[in-house]
């Protein structure tokens, strides 16, 4: 049996009834149906929910709604504009096909430890947003994944929207790297950077991540290039710092060992292509 | 349940089990065996259909929520019965297709591309057929089938919309200033 909610406040009741899962894009889950591995007594439609649609921009942040398309936040000017990361890695995010249908907070809730969506919320240290039957709360992504696939949702919760934070900084630039097998496969590592730099050319911020190493996308803290110009030798000593003893997943595909040293070398690489993208912003004069 | 759906512009209604994909109503319920079913999870593109105008994989897709949108199958393609659209004629032309199987869905992803993309690069094309698996041509020829259908839209004085922001952009080699280059419509 499916059904397409058209309140929030039925979803969450549906939601609350053992066995229903929520669908949305549907790029994941039916898969997932159609092979068996996933069989639940009910489906709850809530691509159309309009509380769970829309980009806005909030004080310091943007607040992209679980049902927006991944294809629609590629395109937006607001996200191209002031989440750039995110901008930057939707193009990877499966095949404009699925991207069509694909929504950002799907990608949020499904947690795959290699997707991309996930490893910008990390990175940027996002809030997801969630809608319960008690009413709306929110938590760091940190709260949330917890495992490959794994988040913290309770039954009767709904991940509503994921708020992103916008840097007040000028000179922005953002760098982010993939390996896998093939393009839009999954990312046995990917690496994601952001950094602002001042009019001097000095590290005001620096944001980094990898995904698909671990069991599920790693914020690293490189808040010691603060202060550097970022040049080679202090970026490759803070990375190397921070992704010697990586907790890595081995399989079929890679061993731990490949994804530390792999991720090691997508993050140096990162973090150069968000600084020379950040350099080619000019200095002086406001945001 | 009953569901009306907006096929190729006409309104089609047809009573359907909520757990049926729109791929198998397509086919089953309004015989439109053009759209094909190939791995049936949402990776060999052999499906996709356009959703108000944009290519998505129908078996990843249930008939009920395909209600309200308008859907475009191969059918709807050719301007009158028995004649060819421009990028069908194009893949003929250029020997774009072997078996035929992948067709249907490499040209409705290729006739999305062309919609509002009017001089499309060669990573444009290669992009927007990612999600299709041809077994037979190795490609090539299909490339060369859209770049040749796109030529010939360009020359054909046929207006198309476009998005308001280029439709991708990659994040290796693109320096802003060319991922930022308007879509210029054809004169």
């Amino acid at each position: 049996m499916s059904g397409l909610a058209r309140s929030r406040k039925r979803a969450s009741c549906w939601r609350a009834t053992r066995d229903a899962r929520l669908i949305a894009g549907g790029q994941t889950l039916v898969p997932m149906l159609a092979m068996r591995l996933a069989r639940p007594a009910k489906l709850i439609d809530i691509l159309r929910l309009p509380e769970l649609a829309g980009i806005r921009e909030e004080a310091g942040a943007v607040v992209v709604g679980a049902t927006t398309r991944q294809a629609q936040a590629e395109r937006h000017p607001v996200i191209r504009a002031s989440v750039p990361m995110l901008a930057r890695v939707l193009p990877w995010v499966g095949h404009p096909p699925t991207r069509n249908r694909g929504t950002v907070g799907g990608s949020i809730a499904n947690a795959d430890p290699s997707a991309e969506i996930p490893l910008v919320a990390v990175t940027l240290s996002a809030d997801i947003l969630l809608a319960t039957t008690d009413g709306p709360t929110s938590m760091p992504t940190d709260d949330f994944f917890i495992g490959p696939m794994l988040t913290t949702i309770g039954q009767g919760e709904c991940v509503s929207a994921i708020r992103f934070p916008v840097w007040p900084h000028r000179r922005i630039g953002v760098g982010f790297f993939e390996i896998s097998a093939r393009r839009s496969d999954f990312a046995f590592v990917a690496a994601a950077a952001q950094v602002a730099l001042g009019d001097d050319g000095s590290c005001l911020d620096v944001a980094l991540g990898v995904g698909g190493v671990g069991d599920r996308p790693l914020r690293l803290d490189v808040s010691s290039l603060i202060g550097t110009e970022l040049d080679p030798a202090s970026v490759t000593d803070a990375v190397k710092a921070v992704s010697s003893d990586l907790d890595a997943m081995s399989d079929l595909h890679a061993s731990a060992a490949y994804r530390r040293r792999v991720a090691s070398v997508l993050c140096i690489r990162a973090l150069e292509q968000a600084r020379i993208e950040a350099a080619a912003k000019s200095a002086g004069g406001a945001r | 349940m009953k569901v009306d759906l907006r096929i190729n512009g006409a309104i089609r209604s047809a009573d359907i089990e909520p757990r049926k994909t729109l791929l198998d109503a397509l086919r089953e319920n309004f015989l439109l065996n053009g759209t094909h079913a190939g791995c049936e999870h949402g990776v060999c593109g052999a499906c996709t259909v356009l959703v108000d105008g944009e290519p998505v994989r129908s078996c990843l897709m249930f008939a009920v929520q395909a209600d309200g949108y308008e859907i475009t199958t191969i059918e709807g393609l050719a301007p009158a019965p028995g004649e060819l659209s421009v990028i069908q004629d194009a893949f003929c032309e250029t020997h774009g297709l072997q078996c035929g199987y992948c067709t249907p869905g490499m040209i409705l992803a290729a006739h999305a591309l062309l919609q509002h993309t009017v001089t499309p690069t060669r990573e444009d094309i290669v992009e927007a057929i990612s999600g299709n698996i041809c077994r037979c041509t190795g490609y090539g020829q299909i490339v060369e089938a859209v770049e040749f259908a796109a030529d010939r839209l360009r020359k054909a004085n046929t207006p198309r919309p476009h998005h308001d922001g280029p439709h991708h952009a990659h994040a290796e080699g693109v320096p802003a200033a060319a991922a930022d280059k308007p879509v210029v419509e054809a004169k």
